[in-house]
């Protein structure tokens, strides 16, 4: 098993990838949802813990707990090279995401059979054998480590439905998106071709046991006026869900792709939750894949994620089986590593935090909701009843019924028409003649199998659903765009103690910067370009702007790449503290009782840092027992000096925050000095802190220790236990 | 052909409004029941090449094997006996294992027996 402080070794996983076969198939559910105990809490909608995880920052102020919600989580990672996602997905699984799914590279869609090797995607990975096999070995691995199976996820549309869905299966691949549909509306694939393929592809999945996912959310994010389409999107779900059935599939296996369709400005409570109420009653034997909305993203990370999270109330207050996320980067580029993170946290905190909403407050069951629910649900039947009329499905598609920018009834004529006899695949469809067949298992459809035969492989002595060993692997078809050749591009970063920043790629060297400029937007955004040119960046892009107040000032983010990389072998780094336990703090100051004296030192009015470290409230050095005289702020040296003697006080803790004119390190100076001066240097532990503090520059001014930035009751605590035993022995 | 309209959803669902919650999902499922029924039939009754090509795969072809061998059966017109099929009777008659069968029309051989095998 991976070592939590050992990297993947992406060599080692491409390693005899040609012999690797996955250790399971089937979508995996959370185990042990419901009651149980946490910490100090109970929890009513959680799952069995990990083994290894990331829990929230706040966690440090609980126990460290990290309960996981009772719903799936789902990450989409694809940056176009899996061999920089796959340590993406050990980040994304170590914060809860158990469902990764990799978008396509751009136009996989049209491409007529299965791609091969591993070239690089654009804003997608190409999804071919060689990629799922090592993802999903990577993913094997990363499960056993965080301790729950990762449902591993792609997309089984475009013109080689039917091929995809078999890797796929062979492959262990746990879930895909499928919806005829899709491919119809969005891809312009020919619809007959369409409805023909899906049905042998999602017979595979059925076999596979994976959950499939319909595409109706793409309506929302097409439609001018996402709001608009809630009949219809729920006419496209129903559309994939009676077909599915009918061809095979376990309902518990079909979910919806379902979005909220609005966000703030409009209160889209109002029009969300309706919505979401209506699906959950209509589908209620099928499952919930609840999506955050995309349609309304812009640049702001911070809004994105109020929009999510109102997303995620709806999921606490309706059903959702697999939550989905989407980066808050998303509404300005391809999403960096670390907001697939912070994406996979908004899920869980908000989640976790909402654990039983539904014994806290119910839904009102009369007034507005069930009248618009009952109202959204009959604009659906009449829509399908709109469909026969006009003879069937695909007439109903060549009319434009779908995408129109009405709320149906209603309708604008601006609907994406597409017609029988055209788009990509037209007339490739053939009857199956009388004596067709097909020697291979769960092949859905007419088979004129010969009589006596009641497994179709046999006559073939299996097939590779049976006999996996007949799978042919092909491993590279182009010398130049394959993973070998990327990773000796990075080989250095990747192994040597060189090192460079980076959101997407290895040694991509992008790093952002926020910038607040007083000048309105426009001479901003010149500006921060500017800045970042001069602070030694390329290719400085501005990647968000925000009018704080058109005349006051901008807020702008911007990106660039640095040029360098940094040897850590050649980095000063110091030794980290040892922190004692809480308990063995107390124990030692029960032993022995300790007094300290402390206070800001010079013309300095600033307290909060060094009350953080005494009060008990805070977490100070004062819980462990530890008794403090604190004098106040702009205290003399002297003063506190003479306090310390008169006090009998075991340690000096001088707080010194104003540095102007290095004026904290001759404070430091002065005590050290004034100590020795009164004879009493060597009984005393005499330590500093402050923001510009560190332990090497107060030692160099003569303290026994420094305490910086960040510094907890905890770390003092420490410092002044294991040093006074040492003094203890020196003396004894 | 697409069509402009205002709503008139309170004329529209005139026949619904008196039907219970559980007759209106009831009737919202027999809908997409009958919307599909006929594009099952007709995947049920058809074939395409990335179905064929699907059975190749799990026949023990590689994809760029199954693409060759699904070109050659469209160019022959005989689709709709099925790229398996065609293979298998192959096999059958040259009495040679599928896999060898198969590459002998990879490699662009043995075509002109393939009409005959039906």
């Amino acid at each position: 098993m991976l070592e939590k402080n050992e990297k993947l070794n992406i060599e080692e996983i491409l390693n005899d990838l040609e012999n690797y076969r996955p250790k399971r198939r089937g979508w995996h559910w959370r185990e042990e949802q419901g009651k149980q105990q946490h910490g100090d809490f109970e929890y009513h909608q959680a799952s069995k813990p990990l083994e290894n995880s990331c829990p929230l920052p706040a966690a440090k102020s609980f126990g460290y707990i990290d309960p996981q919600p009772d719903c799936v989580i789902t990450t989409e990672i694809a940056s176009g090279r899996f061999e920089d996602d796959i340590r993406r997905m050990r980040m994304a699984a170590w914060h809860g995401a158990d469902h990764i799914m990799v978008i396509r590279t751009a136009g996989q869609s049209h491409y007529d059979g299965l791609i091969e090797g591993t070239p690089e995607g654009v804003g997608g990975v190409p999804i071919s054998r060689k990629q799922v096999r090592a993802t999903r070995k990577a993913l094997d691995i990363i499960e056993e480590e965080v301790g729950r199976p990762i449902n591993f996820h792609s997309y089984v549309s475009g013109v080689a439905g039917p091929d995809i869905a078999v890797m796929f299966a062979e492959e262990g691949v746990n879930g895909a998106h499928q919806d005829p549909q899709y491919n119809v509306l969005y891809r312009n694939i020919n619809m007959v071709r369409s409805f023909v393929d899906a049905a042998v592809a999602k017979r595979i999945m059925a076999f596979a046991d994976m959950v499939q996912i319909d595409g109706a959310h793409n309506a929302n994010a097409t439609a001018m006026k996402g709001w608009k389409v809630m009949p219809e999107l729920m006419v496209q779900h129903a559309l994939n869900c009676a077909y599915s059935k009918m061809v095979g599939m376990k309902p518990q296996n079909i979910a919806l792709s379902t979005v909220p369709p609005t966000a703030p400005p409009a209160p889209c409570m109002r029009i969300d939750l309706p919505y979401a109420v209506a699906l959950r009653q209509l589908f209620k034997d099928y499952k919930m894949r609840a999506q955050m909305n995309t349609k309304y993203m812009e640049s702001c990370t911070r809004e994105a994620t109020v929009t999510h999270v109102l997303n995620l109330l709806i999921s606490r207050l309706t059903r959702a089986d697999i939550q989905s996320t989407i980066t808050p980067d998303e509404g300005r580029n391809v999403p960096w590593h670390y907001n697939n993170i912070h994406a996979i946290n908004t899920a869980k905190q908000a989640l976790v935090g909402m654990d039983g909403l539904l014994e806290l407050v119910e839904l009102k069951k009369d007034g507005y909701l069930p009248a618009k629910v009952r109202e959204l649900k009959e604009r659906a039947v009449l829509f399908m009843e709109e469909i026969l009329e006009v003879g069937g499905y695909f007439k109903a598609v060549e009319m434009g019924f779908f995408v129109d920018s009405g709320m149906y009834p209603e309708r604008n004529g601006d609907g994406i028409a597409r017609q029988i006899n055209g788009g990509i695949g037209v007339g490739t469809v053939v009857e199956r003649d009388k004596d067709y067949m097909a020697p291979v298992c769960e092949h859905f459809g007419y088979n004129n199998l010969p009589e006596g035969i009641e497994k179709a492989c046999d006559l073939i002595d299996g097939c590779t659903f049976c006999k996996p060993e007949k799978i042919v692997f092909i491993d590279e078809l182009d010398e130049n765009d394959n993973v070998s050749r990327r990773l000796k591009e990075t080989e250095n970063l990747r192994h040597s103690s060189e090192i460079k920043p980076e959101v997407e790629w290895c040694g991509d060297g992008i790093v952002s910067t926020t910038i607040f400029l007083p000048v309105e937007e426009r001479v901003a955004e010149f500006a921060a370009m500017e800045i970042g040119k001069k602070m030694g960046l390329e290719d400085v892009v501005v990647i968000h702007k925000q009018v704080m107040q058109p005349a006051e000032g901008t807020l702008v983010e911007i990106k660039g790449k640095v040029p360098f990389t940094i040897d850590t072998s050649k980095l000063v780094i110091p030794k980290k503290p040892e922190v004692l336990s809480d308990e063995e703090i107390r124990k030692d100051i029960e032993r022995k009782p300790m007094k300290v004296v402390a206070a800001t030192v010079g013309e300095d009015e600033h307290s909060v840092g060094l009350r953080e470290v005494i009060d008990i409230k805070h977490g100070g050095i004062e819980k462990y027992g530890i008794e403090c005289l604190y004098l106040g702020t702009s205290c003399p040296v002297e003063k506190l000096v003479d306090a310390a003697i008169e006090y009998n006080a075991d340690a000096i803790l001088a707080s010194t925050i104003i540095t102007h004119n290095d004026v904290h390190i001759k404070n430091m100076k002065k005590l050290h000095d004034l100590c020795i001066e009164k004879g009493v240097r060597d009984k005393l532990m005499v330590c500093a802190g402050g923001t510009q503090v560190t332990d090497e520059i107060a030692k160099s001014a003569g303290m026994d220790a420094g305490f910086g930035r960040g510094t907890k009751g905890n770390d003092v605590a420490s410092f002044l236990v294991k040093r006074r035993r040492e003094m203890e022995n020196y003396e004894g | 052909m697409a069509i402009k309209r205002a709503d008139d959803f309170e004329i529209r669902r005139e026949h619904l409004k008196n039907l219970t919650d559980e007759e209106l999902e009831k009737r919202f499922w027999q809908l997409a029941e009958e919307i599909v029924k006929p594009m099952v039939e007709l995947a049920s009754t058809h074939t395409s090449p990335a179905v064929e090509r699907s059975v190749l795969l799990r026949m023990g072809f590689s994809s760029i094997e199954a693409k060759t061998i699904v070109e050659g059966v469209q160019n022959l017109g005989l689709l709709g006996k099925g790229a398996g099929n065609v293979v298998y009777r192959l096999a059958k008659k040259k009495n040679m294992p599928i896999r060898e069968a198969g590459l002998l029309l990879v490699e662009g051989k043995a075509w002109d027996e393939v009409p005959a095998l039906f």
